[in-house]
Protein backbone atom coordinates (compact mmCIF):
# COMPACT_ATOMS: atom_id res chain seq x y z
CA UNK A 1 0.00 0.00 0.00
CA UNK A 2 2.71 2.50 1.12
CA UNK A 3 5.33 1.53 -1.75
CA UNK A 4 2.03 1.91 -4.70
CA UNK A 5 1.62 5.29 -3.00
CA UNK A 6 5.35 5.90 -3.39
CA UNK A 7 5.85 4.88 -6.82
CA UNK A 8 2.64 6.97 -7.56
CA UNK A 9 4.23 9.83 -6.33
CA UNK A 10 7.60 8.82 -7.63
CA UNK A 11 5.70 8.65 -11.61
CA UNK A 12 4.08 12.13 -11.05
CA UNK A 13 7.07 14.26 -10.13
CA UNK A 14 8.92 12.86 -13.12
CA UNK A 15 5.67 14.18 -15.11
CA UNK A 16 5.15 17.52 -13.45
CA UNK A 17 9.33 18.15 -13.71
CA UNK A 18 10.40 17.24 -17.02
CA UNK A 19 13.62 19.00 -17.82
CA UNK A 20 16.87 17.91 -18.38
CA UNK A 21 15.79 13.96 -18.65
CA UNK A 22 13.82 14.15 -15.41
CA UNK A 23 17.06 15.07 -13.59
CA UNK A 24 15.45 17.68 -11.52
CA UNK A 25 12.97 15.43 -10.36
CA UNK A 26 15.30 12.69 -9.60
CA UNK A 27 17.33 15.03 -7.36
CA UNK A 28 14.09 16.59 -5.90
CA UNK A 29 13.17 12.50 -5.37
CA UNK A 30 16.91 12.02 -3.70
CA UNK A 31 16.61 14.94 -1.32
CA UNK A 32 12.41 13.84 -0.05
CA UNK A 33 14.62 10.58 0.51
CA UNK A 34 17.39 11.97 2.72
CA UNK A 35 14.74 14.06 4.24
CA UNK A 36 12.52 11.41 5.22
CA UNK A 37 16.50 9.67 6.83
CA UNK A 38 17.87 12.55 8.60
CA UNK A 39 14.89 14.20 10.57
CA UNK A 40 14.13 10.62 12.48
CA UNK A 41 17.68 9.94 12.64
CA UNK A 42 18.22 13.39 14.53
CA UNK A 43 15.24 12.53 16.51
CA UNK A 44 16.76 9.34 17.66
CA UNK A 45 19.83 10.85 18.21
CA UNK A 46 18.49 13.25 20.96
CA UNK A 47 16.50 10.74 22.74
CA UNK A 48 19.57 8.62 22.63
CA UNK A 49 21.00 11.16 24.42
CA UNK A 50 18.64 11.19 27.17
CA UNK A 51 17.82 7.29 27.26
CA UNK A 52 22.11 7.23 28.03
CA UNK A 53 21.19 9.77 31.00
CA UNK A 54 18.58 7.95 32.31
CA UNK A 55 20.04 4.43 32.14
CA UNK A 56 22.93 5.37 33.50
CA UNK A 57 21.07 7.32 36.02
CA UNK A 58 19.43 4.03 37.24
CA UNK A 59 22.46 2.24 36.93
CA UNK A 60 24.33 4.03 39.20
CA UNK A 61 21.39 4.73 41.52
CA UNK A 62 20.60 8.30 40.56
CA UNK A 63 17.12 9.29 38.77
CA UNK A 64 19.10 11.32 36.18
CA UNK A 65 17.38 14.21 33.75
CA UNK A 66 13.95 14.66 35.66
CA UNK A 67 12.94 18.71 35.48
CA UNK A 68 12.63 20.11 31.57
CA UNK A 69 9.19 18.57 30.66
CA UNK A 70 7.19 15.14 32.65
CA UNK A 71 10.01 13.02 33.62
CA UNK A 72 12.65 15.05 31.75
CA UNK A 73 11.17 14.08 28.40
CA UNK A 74 11.95 17.48 26.94
CA UNK A 75 15.50 17.76 28.48
CA UNK A 76 17.40 16.81 24.89
CA UNK A 77 15.44 19.94 23.13
CA UNK A 78 16.24 21.80 26.22
CA UNK A 79 19.78 20.73 25.61
CA UNK A 80 19.68 21.53 21.57
CA UNK A 81 18.64 25.03 22.42
CA UNK A 82 20.94 25.68 24.88
CA UNK A 83 23.85 24.44 22.20
CA UNK A 84 22.38 26.16 19.39
CA UNK A 85 22.11 30.14 21.07
CA UNK A 86 25.69 29.75 23.59
CA UNK A 87 29.09 31.54 21.48
CA UNK A 88 31.09 29.71 19.51
CA UNK A 89 34.81 30.70 20.48
CA UNK A 90 37.79 30.83 18.34
CA UNK A 91 41.17 29.55 19.77
CA UNK A 92 43.05 32.89 18.97
CA UNK A 93 45.78 31.19 16.95
CA UNK A 94 43.34 28.40 15.45
CA UNK A 95 43.24 28.03 12.23
CA UNK A 96 39.64 29.10 11.06
CA UNK A 97 39.11 27.39 7.84
CA UNK A 98 39.75 24.11 9.55
CA UNK A 99 38.41 24.41 12.84
CA UNK A 100 35.08 24.88 11.03
CA UNK A 101 35.85 21.85 8.56
CA UNK A 102 36.42 19.47 11.38
CA UNK A 103 32.47 19.53 12.67
CA UNK A 104 31.80 19.15 9.64
CA UNK A 105 34.10 16.58 8.27
CA UNK A 106 32.97 14.76 11.38
CA UNK A 107 29.19 14.97 10.57
CA UNK A 108 29.35 14.60 6.89
CA UNK A 109 30.14 10.48 6.81
CA UNK A 110 28.01 10.23 9.86
CA UNK A 111 25.16 10.69 7.85
CA UNK A 112 26.23 9.82 4.42
CA UNK A 113 26.76 6.18 5.64
CA UNK A 114 22.69 5.76 6.19
CA UNK A 115 21.65 6.28 2.60
CA UNK A 116 22.82 2.48 1.99
CA UNK A 117 21.46 1.05 5.08
CA UNK A 118 18.03 -1.27 4.36
CA UNK A 119 15.74 -0.90 6.87
CA UNK A 120 13.04 -3.33 6.08
CA UNK A 121 12.14 -5.29 2.28
CA UNK A 122 12.74 -2.47 0.03
CA UNK A 123 12.98 0.23 2.27
CA UNK A 124 15.88 1.95 1.30
CA UNK A 125 16.82 5.20 0.09
CA UNK A 126 19.96 3.10 -2.41
CA UNK A 127 20.43 -0.52 -2.94
CA UNK A 128 24.15 0.02 -4.09
CA UNK A 129 26.07 -3.63 -5.17
CA UNK A 130 28.76 -2.60 -2.98
CA UNK A 131 27.65 -1.33 0.07
CA UNK A 132 29.38 -2.91 2.73
CA UNK A 133 32.14 -1.50 1.30
CA UNK A 134 30.52 1.93 0.99
CA UNK A 135 29.39 1.60 4.39
CA UNK A 136 33.41 0.44 4.99
CA UNK A 137 34.72 3.39 3.17
CA UNK A 138 32.48 6.16 4.14
CA UNK A 139 32.91 5.23 7.82
CA UNK A 140 36.66 5.46 7.83
CA UNK A 141 36.40 9.03 6.90
CA UNK A 142 34.40 9.95 9.84
CA UNK A 143 38.78 10.46 11.32
CA UNK A 144 39.27 13.07 9.41
CA UNK A 145 37.00 15.61 11.82
CA UNK A 146 38.57 14.63 14.64
CA UNK A 147 42.05 14.40 13.30
CA UNK A 148 41.59 18.21 12.09
CA UNK A 149 39.79 19.00 15.10
CA UNK A 150 42.78 18.15 16.95
CA UNK A 151 44.91 19.90 14.73
CA UNK A 152 43.40 22.86 13.64
CA UNK A 153 43.16 24.12 17.25
CA UNK A 154 46.21 24.26 17.88
CA UNK A 155 46.17 23.28 21.18
CA UNK A 156 48.14 20.85 23.34
CA UNK A 157 45.26 18.44 25.01
CA UNK A 158 43.37 18.23 21.26
CA UNK A 159 46.62 17.73 19.73
CA UNK A 160 46.54 14.59 22.17
CA UNK A 161 43.82 13.29 21.18
CA UNK A 162 43.55 13.23 17.82
CA UNK A 163 46.91 11.32 17.88
CA UNK A 164 45.35 8.77 19.87
CA UNK A 165 42.30 9.38 17.54
CA UNK A 166 44.07 8.53 14.02
CA UNK A 167 46.02 5.71 15.44
CA UNK A 168 43.01 3.95 16.95
CA UNK A 169 41.21 3.91 14.66
CA UNK A 170 43.37 2.99 11.81
CA UNK A 171 44.18 -0.07 13.81
CA UNK A 172 40.74 -1.15 14.34
CA UNK A 173 39.37 -0.63 10.99
CA UNK A 174 41.98 -3.21 9.87
CA UNK A 175 40.37 -5.65 12.54
CA UNK A 176 36.41 -4.76 11.62
CA UNK A 177 37.34 -5.06 7.99
CA UNK A 178 38.72 -8.78 8.58
CA UNK A 179 35.66 -9.41 10.84
CA UNK A 180 32.93 -8.39 7.77
CA UNK A 181 35.14 -10.12 5.40
CA UNK A 182 33.99 -13.72 7.15
CA UNK A 183 30.38 -12.33 7.11
CA UNK A 184 30.97 -11.76 3.11
CA UNK A 185 32.35 -15.41 2.46
CA UNK A 186 29.05 -16.92 4.01
CA UNK A 187 26.60 -14.44 1.96
CA UNK A 188 28.83 -14.50 -1.10
CA UNK A 189 28.03 -10.50 -1.69
CA UNK A 190 28.94 -7.35 -0.29
CA UNK A 191 25.32 -6.35 -1.01
CA UNK A 192 23.71 -5.57 2.78
CA UNK A 193 20.06 -6.46 0.93
CA UNK A 194 21.95 -9.81 -0.06
CA UNK A 195 23.22 -11.09 3.15
CA UNK A 196 20.01 -9.90 5.20
CA UNK A 197 17.90 -12.41 2.71
CA UNK A 198 20.90 -14.78 3.23
CA UNK A 199 19.97 -15.37 6.62
CA UNK A 200 16.31 -16.20 5.99
CA UNK A 201 14.95 -18.21 8.84
CA UNK A 202 14.82 -18.75 11.95
CA UNK A 203 16.86 -17.75 15.08
CA UNK A 204 19.59 -20.06 14.04
CA UNK A 205 20.13 -19.10 10.41
CA UNK A 206 21.19 -15.81 11.23
CA UNK A 207 25.11 -15.55 11.61
CA UNK A 208 25.91 -15.04 15.26
CA UNK A 209 26.18 -18.84 15.55
CA UNK A 210 28.61 -19.67 13.14
CA UNK A 211 30.80 -16.18 13.67
CA UNK A 212 29.93 -15.86 17.39
CA UNK A 213 33.76 -14.77 17.83
CA UNK A 214 33.22 -12.27 14.99
CA UNK A 215 30.53 -10.62 16.31
CA UNK A 216 31.70 -10.41 20.02
CA UNK A 217 35.24 -8.79 17.73
CA UNK A 218 32.70 -6.56 15.71
CA UNK A 219 30.82 -4.96 18.60
CA UNK A 220 34.19 -4.31 20.79
CA UNK A 221 35.56 -2.90 17.51
CA UNK A 222 32.38 -0.85 16.80
CA UNK A 223 33.02 0.72 20.65
CA UNK A 224 36.41 1.82 19.97
CA UNK A 225 35.75 3.50 15.95
CA UNK A 226 32.91 5.17 17.72
CA UNK A 227 34.93 6.41 21.09
CA UNK A 228 32.44 5.21 23.59
CA UNK A 229 33.65 4.12 27.09
CA UNK A 230 36.02 2.21 28.14
CA UNK A 231 37.38 3.06 24.91
CA UNK A 232 37.31 6.34 25.19
CA UNK A 233 40.92 7.67 24.96
CA UNK A 234 40.22 10.35 22.56
CA UNK A 235 38.30 12.30 24.88
CA UNK A 236 39.47 10.64 27.98
CA UNK A 237 38.65 13.68 30.52
CA UNK A 238 40.49 12.73 33.31
CA UNK A 239 43.90 12.25 31.20
CA UNK A 240 43.60 15.10 28.31
CA UNK A 241 40.46 17.48 29.72
CA UNK A 242 38.37 16.51 26.51
CA UNK A 243 40.43 15.49 23.95
CA UNK A 244 39.81 16.83 20.72
CA UNK A 245 36.42 18.81 22.10
CA UNK A 246 38.43 21.21 24.35
CA UNK A 247 38.71 24.09 22.37
CA UNK A 248 34.88 23.46 20.79
CA UNK A 249 31.91 24.96 22.10
CA UNK A 250 28.27 25.58 21.46
CA UNK A 251 27.05 24.31 18.24
CA UNK A 252 30.27 23.39 17.06
CA UNK A 253 30.74 21.35 19.88
CA UNK A 254 27.12 19.67 19.47
CA UNK A 255 27.80 18.57 15.94
CA UNK A 256 30.84 16.04 17.55
CA UNK A 257 28.36 14.48 19.54
CA UNK A 258 25.09 13.81 16.80
CA UNK A 259 28.21 12.30 14.46
CA UNK A 260 29.19 10.03 17.48
CA UNK A 261 25.60 9.22 18.24
CA UNK A 262 24.82 8.71 14.88
CA UNK A 263 28.08 6.70 14.36
CA UNK A 264 26.75 4.40 17.34
CA UNK A 265 23.49 3.83 16.04
CA UNK A 266 25.03 3.14 12.63
CA UNK A 267 27.15 0.26 14.37
CA UNK A 268 24.09 -1.34 16.44
CA UNK A 269 22.17 -1.54 13.43
CA UNK A 270 25.10 -2.59 11.34
CA UNK A 271 25.94 -5.26 13.61
CA UNK A 272 22.06 -6.40 13.55
CA UNK A 273 22.05 -6.46 9.36
CA UNK A 274 25.12 -8.52 9.59
CA UNK A 275 24.84 -11.15 11.93
CA UNK A 276 21.38 -10.78 13.39
CA UNK A 277 19.10 -11.53 10.67
CA UNK A 278 18.29 -8.11 9.92
CA UNK A 279 14.68 -7.56 9.52
CA UNK A 280 13.84 -10.91 9.77
CA UNK A 281 11.59 -11.93 12.46
CA UNK A 282 13.12 -14.16 14.99
CA UNK A 283 10.19 -16.47 15.37
CA UNK A 284 10.11 -17.79 11.78
CA UNK A 285 10.14 -21.34 11.50
CA UNK A 286 8.61 -21.99 14.55
CA UNK A 287 5.23 -23.17 14.04
CA UNK A 288 2.39 -20.97 16.07
CA UNK A 289 5.01 -18.17 16.97
CA UNK A 290 5.31 -17.84 13.28
CA UNK A 291 1.56 -17.45 12.75
CA UNK A 292 1.04 -15.53 15.73
CA UNK A 293 4.17 -12.24 14.73
CA UNK A 294 3.84 -12.08 11.03
CA UNK A 295 1.36 -9.12 11.47
CA UNK A 296 4.83 -7.44 12.41
CA UNK A 297 6.61 -5.02 9.93
CA UNK A 298 10.23 -6.29 9.21
CA UNK A 299 11.09 -2.29 10.43
CA UNK A 300 10.41 -3.33 13.64
CA UNK A 301 12.30 -6.08 14.23
CA UNK A 302 15.23 -4.51 12.55
CA UNK A 303 14.53 -1.31 15.17
CA UNK A 304 13.91 -3.30 18.33
CA UNK A 305 16.94 -5.66 17.80
CA UNK A 306 19.20 -2.53 17.25
CA UNK A 307 17.58 -0.82 20.70
CA UNK A 308 19.28 -3.69 21.92
CA UNK A 309 22.72 -2.92 20.66
CA UNK A 310 22.11 0.39 21.36
CA UNK A 311 21.23 -0.49 25.33
CA UNK A 312 24.99 -2.21 25.59
CA UNK A 313 26.62 0.43 24.34
CA UNK A 314 24.94 2.42 27.60
CA UNK A 315 25.49 -0.75 29.61
CA UNK A 316 29.54 -1.65 28.76
CA UNK A 317 29.80 2.70 29.45
CA UNK A 318 28.24 2.27 32.88
CA UNK A 319 29.93 -1.12 33.79
CA UNK A 320 33.59 -1.13 32.64
CA UNK A 321 37.15 1.20 33.57
CA UNK A 322 38.19 2.94 31.14
CA UNK A 323 41.49 0.76 29.49
CA UNK A 324 45.22 2.28 28.97
CA UNK A 325 45.91 3.29 25.73
CA UNK A 326 48.99 1.01 24.92
CA UNK A 327 46.15 -2.04 26.21
CA UNK A 328 43.81 -0.98 23.48
CA UNK A 329 46.31 -1.21 20.93
CA UNK A 330 47.59 -4.66 22.55
CA UNK A 331 44.34 -5.82 22.06
CA UNK A 332 43.76 -4.88 18.15
CA UNK A 333 47.05 -6.28 16.77
CA UNK A 334 47.62 -9.23 19.04
CA UNK A 335 44.44 -10.16 19.82
CA UNK A 336 41.99 -9.49 17.74
CA UNK A 337 43.74 -9.48 14.53
CA UNK A 338 44.54 -13.20 15.00
CA UNK A 339 41.63 -14.15 16.22
CA UNK A 340 39.76 -12.54 12.99
CA UNK A 341 42.35 -14.37 10.14
CA UNK A 342 42.41 -17.70 12.18
CA UNK A 343 38.20 -17.48 11.90
CA UNK A 344 38.68 -16.43 8.14
CA UNK A 345 40.13 -19.73 7.60
CA UNK A 346 37.63 -21.45 9.81
CA UNK A 347 34.95 -20.11 7.81
CA UNK A 348 36.71 -20.81 4.60
CA UNK A 349 36.97 -24.95 5.83
CA UNK A 350 32.77 -24.55 6.94
CA UNK A 351 32.26 -23.57 3.78
CA UNK A 352 34.25 -26.66 2.45
CA UNK A 353 32.40 -29.06 4.37
CA UNK A 354 29.23 -27.17 4.06
CA UNK A 355 28.47 -27.37 7.26
CA UNK A 356 24.50 -26.65 9.28
CA UNK A 357 22.20 -24.26 7.60
CA UNK A 358 24.46 -21.37 6.96
CA UNK A 359 26.75 -22.50 4.22
CA UNK A 360 24.05 -24.17 1.09
CA UNK B 1 24.83 18.46 -23.20
CA UNK B 2 23.94 15.33 -21.22
CA UNK B 3 23.71 15.53 -17.12
CA UNK B 4 26.33 13.20 -16.37
CA UNK B 5 29.02 14.82 -19.24
CA UNK B 6 27.81 18.12 -16.96
CA UNK B 7 28.79 15.79 -13.68
CA UNK B 8 32.18 14.81 -15.30
CA UNK B 9 33.55 18.18 -16.12
CA UNK B 10 32.56 19.46 -12.82
CA UNK B 11 34.48 16.04 -11.04
CA UNK B 12 37.27 17.19 -13.48
CA UNK B 13 37.56 20.59 -12.50
CA UNK B 14 37.60 19.71 -8.78
CA UNK B 15 40.21 17.19 -9.74
CA UNK B 16 42.03 19.16 -11.37
CA UNK B 17 41.73 22.36 -9.49
CA UNK B 18 42.02 20.61 -6.09
CA UNK B 19 45.32 18.69 -7.40
CA UNK B 20 46.91 22.31 -8.23
CA UNK B 21 46.13 23.43 -4.88
CA UNK B 22 47.87 20.48 -3.09
CA UNK B 23 50.84 21.58 -4.86
CA UNK B 24 50.95 24.91 -4.64
CA UNK B 25 49.46 25.53 -0.59
CA UNK B 26 52.29 26.12 2.04
CA UNK B 27 50.90 24.38 4.65
CA UNK B 28 51.77 20.91 4.38
CA UNK B 29 48.02 19.62 6.36
CA UNK B 30 45.88 21.63 3.79
CA UNK B 31 48.19 19.96 1.14
CA UNK B 32 46.87 16.56 2.08
CA UNK B 33 43.81 17.79 2.54
CA UNK B 34 43.29 19.00 -1.28
CA UNK B 35 44.86 15.43 -2.31
CA UNK B 36 41.92 13.75 -0.23
CA UNK B 37 39.87 16.07 -2.38
CA UNK B 38 41.43 15.03 -5.39
CA UNK B 39 41.19 11.65 -4.87
CA UNK B 40 37.43 12.04 -3.91
CA UNK B 41 37.08 13.37 -7.61
CA UNK B 42 39.15 10.41 -8.97
CA UNK B 43 36.65 8.37 -7.41
CA UNK B 44 33.73 10.17 -8.44
CA UNK B 45 34.48 9.74 -12.35
CA UNK B 46 35.24 5.89 -11.89
CA UNK B 47 31.59 5.76 -10.30
CA UNK B 48 30.49 7.43 -13.89
CA UNK B 49 32.59 4.93 -15.26
CA UNK B 50 30.62 2.25 -13.77
CA UNK B 51 33.99 0.95 -12.03
CA UNK B 52 32.34 1.41 -8.09
CA UNK B 53 34.36 -1.20 -6.56
CA UNK B 54 37.27 -0.12 -7.94
CA UNK B 55 36.26 3.78 -6.65
CA UNK B 56 35.35 2.43 -3.23
CA UNK B 57 38.31 0.66 -2.99
CA UNK B 58 40.08 4.11 -3.42
CA UNK B 59 38.46 5.65 -0.85
CA UNK B 60 38.55 3.32 1.99
CA UNK B 61 42.43 2.62 1.52
CA UNK B 62 43.77 5.84 0.17
CA UNK B 63 41.35 8.30 2.20
CA UNK B 64 40.39 5.83 5.22
CA UNK B 65 44.16 4.71 6.00
CA UNK B 66 46.95 6.31 3.77
CA UNK B 67 45.89 9.72 4.30
CA UNK B 68 45.02 9.17 8.00
CA UNK B 69 48.84 8.41 8.13
CA UNK B 70 50.20 11.28 6.35
CA UNK B 71 48.47 13.28 8.50
CA UNK B 72 49.53 11.81 11.46
CA UNK B 73 53.17 11.84 10.57
CA UNK B 74 52.84 15.50 9.11
CA UNK B 75 51.26 16.89 13.16
CA UNK B 76 54.51 15.36 14.45
CA UNK B 77 56.85 16.93 11.99
CA UNK B 78 58.11 20.74 12.72
CA UNK B 79 58.98 21.65 9.42
CA UNK B 80 61.37 24.39 9.22
CA UNK B 81 60.13 26.63 6.10
CA UNK B 82 62.92 28.70 5.46
CA UNK B 83 65.65 25.78 5.38
CA UNK B 84 63.25 24.37 2.60
CA UNK B 85 62.98 27.94 0.61
CA UNK B 86 66.81 27.93 0.73
CA UNK B 87 67.42 24.73 -0.92
CA UNK B 88 64.43 25.44 -3.97
CA UNK B 89 66.89 27.44 -6.00
CA UNK B 90 69.57 25.02 -5.72
CA UNK B 91 67.79 22.02 -6.83
CA UNK B 92 65.16 24.17 -9.48
CA UNK B 93 67.49 23.56 -12.60
CA UNK B 94 67.63 19.92 -11.94
CA UNK B 95 64.21 20.25 -10.96
CA UNK B 96 62.61 21.54 -14.06
CA UNK B 97 64.49 18.67 -15.99
CA UNK B 98 63.17 15.73 -14.56
CA UNK B 99 59.68 18.05 -14.84
CA UNK B 100 60.23 17.96 -18.66
CA UNK B 101 61.13 14.70 -19.09
CA UNK B 102 57.69 13.24 -16.94
CA UNK B 103 55.73 16.04 -19.17
CA UNK B 104 57.27 14.73 -22.03
CA UNK B 105 57.05 11.02 -21.11
CA UNK B 106 53.14 11.68 -20.15
CA UNK B 107 51.90 13.22 -23.64
CA UNK B 108 53.66 10.70 -25.35
CA UNK B 109 51.92 8.19 -23.05
CA UNK B 110 48.75 9.60 -22.11
CA UNK B 111 47.88 11.85 -24.94
CA UNK B 112 44.74 12.48 -26.83
CA UNK B 113 45.89 10.62 -30.07
CA UNK B 114 46.29 7.44 -27.68
CA UNK B 115 42.65 7.14 -25.80
CA UNK B 116 40.17 9.19 -29.03
CA UNK B 117 36.74 7.43 -29.24
CA UNK B 118 38.40 6.55 -32.75
CA UNK B 119 40.99 4.36 -31.44
CA UNK B 120 39.73 2.86 -28.34
CA UNK B 121 35.62 1.82 -28.75
CA UNK B 122 33.32 3.73 -25.80
CA UNK B 123 32.72 0.69 -23.41
CA UNK B 124 29.34 -0.97 -23.09
CA UNK B 125 26.76 0.23 -20.93
CA UNK B 126 25.50 -2.53 -18.31
CA UNK B 127 22.08 -2.49 -16.71
CA UNK B 128 21.34 -1.67 -13.22
CA UNK B 129 21.82 -5.29 -11.95
CA UNK B 130 25.20 -5.69 -13.14
CA UNK B 131 27.48 -7.14 -10.18
CA UNK B 132 30.71 -5.19 -11.06
CA UNK B 133 32.55 -6.48 -8.37
CA UNK B 134 31.18 -10.19 -8.56
CA UNK B 135 33.17 -10.02 -12.52
CA UNK B 136 36.51 -8.78 -10.97
CA UNK B 137 36.93 -11.21 -8.21
CA UNK B 138 35.79 -14.15 -11.07
CA UNK B 139 38.90 -13.06 -13.10
CA UNK B 140 40.94 -12.20 -9.89
CA UNK B 141 40.50 -15.41 -8.19
CA UNK B 142 40.45 -17.93 -11.21
CA UNK B 143 42.67 -16.41 -14.37
CA UNK B 144 44.88 -14.12 -12.52
CA UNK B 145 45.24 -16.35 -9.32
CA UNK B 146 48.79 -16.81 -9.36
CA UNK B 147 49.70 -13.38 -10.31
CA UNK B 148 47.39 -11.89 -7.39
CA UNK B 149 49.05 -14.12 -5.01
CA UNK B 150 52.33 -13.27 -5.69
CA UNK B 151 51.50 -9.66 -5.48
CA UNK B 152 50.17 -10.54 -1.89
CA UNK B 153 53.55 -12.37 -1.18
CA UNK B 154 55.40 -9.52 -2.16
CA UNK B 155 53.56 -7.41 0.04
CA UNK B 156 53.71 -9.47 2.93
CA UNK B 157 57.70 -10.07 2.27
CA UNK B 158 57.13 -5.40 2.66
CA UNK B 159 55.88 -5.70 5.62
CA UNK B 160 58.00 -8.47 7.81
CA UNK B 161 60.92 -6.20 6.29
CA UNK B 162 59.52 -2.74 6.99
CA UNK B 163 59.20 -4.41 10.82
CA UNK B 164 62.43 -6.14 11.03
CA UNK B 165 63.98 -2.61 9.80
CA UNK B 166 62.74 -1.51 12.82
CA UNK B 167 63.74 -3.91 15.34
CA UNK B 168 67.08 -4.30 14.32
CA UNK B 169 68.75 -1.41 16.81
CA UNK B 170 70.01 -2.62 19.82
CA UNK B 171 68.62 0.23 22.09
CA UNK B 172 67.08 -1.17 25.07
CA UNK B 173 63.21 -0.11 24.90
CA UNK B 174 60.89 0.33 27.39
CA UNK B 175 58.08 -2.05 26.89
CA UNK B 176 54.96 -3.47 29.27
CA UNK B 177 55.05 -6.97 30.15
CA UNK B 178 51.38 -7.51 29.80
CA UNK B 179 51.63 -11.30 31.15
CA UNK B 180 53.60 -10.16 34.21
CA UNK B 181 51.26 -7.39 34.70
CA UNK B 182 48.07 -9.51 34.58
CA UNK B 183 49.66 -12.16 37.32
CA UNK B 184 50.37 -9.12 40.22
CA UNK B 185 48.09 -9.88 42.88
CA UNK B 186 47.40 -7.73 45.43
CA UNK B 187 49.95 -9.03 47.85
CA UNK B 188 52.84 -8.23 45.82
CA UNK B 189 52.19 -4.49 45.56
CA UNK B 190 50.77 -3.83 48.78
CA UNK B 191 51.82 -4.37 52.44
CA UNK B 192 50.30 -3.02 55.50
CA UNK B 193 51.65 -2.16 58.80
CA UNK B 194 50.80 -1.15 61.72
CA UNK B 195 52.46 1.65 62.82
CA UNK B 196 52.31 2.82 66.17
CA UNK B 197 52.64 6.81 66.87
CA UNK B 198 55.39 7.92 69.04
CA UNK B 199 53.02 10.99 71.00
CA UNK B 200 49.89 9.19 71.62
CA UNK B 201 49.14 6.22 73.49
CA UNK B 202 50.04 3.04 71.75
CA UNK B 203 47.08 2.68 69.30
CA UNK B 204 46.33 -0.59 66.83
CA UNK B 205 46.61 0.63 62.98
CA UNK B 206 43.14 -1.42 61.93
CA UNK B 207 44.37 -2.34 58.20
CA UNK B 208 42.28 -2.53 55.50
Amino acid sequence: MMMALWQAFVVSTHNLLPWFDGVIATVLIILIKAFALIMPLMLVVAYFTYAERKMIGYMQLRIGPNRVGPRGWLQPIADALKLMTKEIIFPSKANIYLFLLAPVLAIAPAIAVWAVIPFAEGIFVVDLDVSLLYVLAIGSIGVYGIILAGWASNSKYPLLGALRSASLLVSYEIVIGFALVTVVMIAGSVNLNTIVEAQRGGILHWYWLPLLPMMIIFFISALVETNRAPFDVVEGESEIVGGTHVEYSGMTFAIFFLAEYANMILMAVLAVLLFFGGWHSPFMGIPYLEFMFSWVPGIVWLLAKSSFFMFLYLWVRATFPRFRYDQIMRLSWKVFLPITIIWIFVVALMTQLKLGVWFG
Amino acid sequence: MEFEQILFYIFSFWFVASSLAMIFSRNAAKAVLFLILAFFSAASIWILLEAEFLAIILILVYVGAVMVLFLFVIKMLNIDKSTLRAKFAGYLPLGLVVAAVIVAEMILVLGSHQFGLEVVAAPARHSADYSNITVLATQLYTTYVYPFELAAVLLLIAIIAAITLVHQSQIKRKQQSISEQVKVRAKDRLRLISITSPNKKTKEVDGG
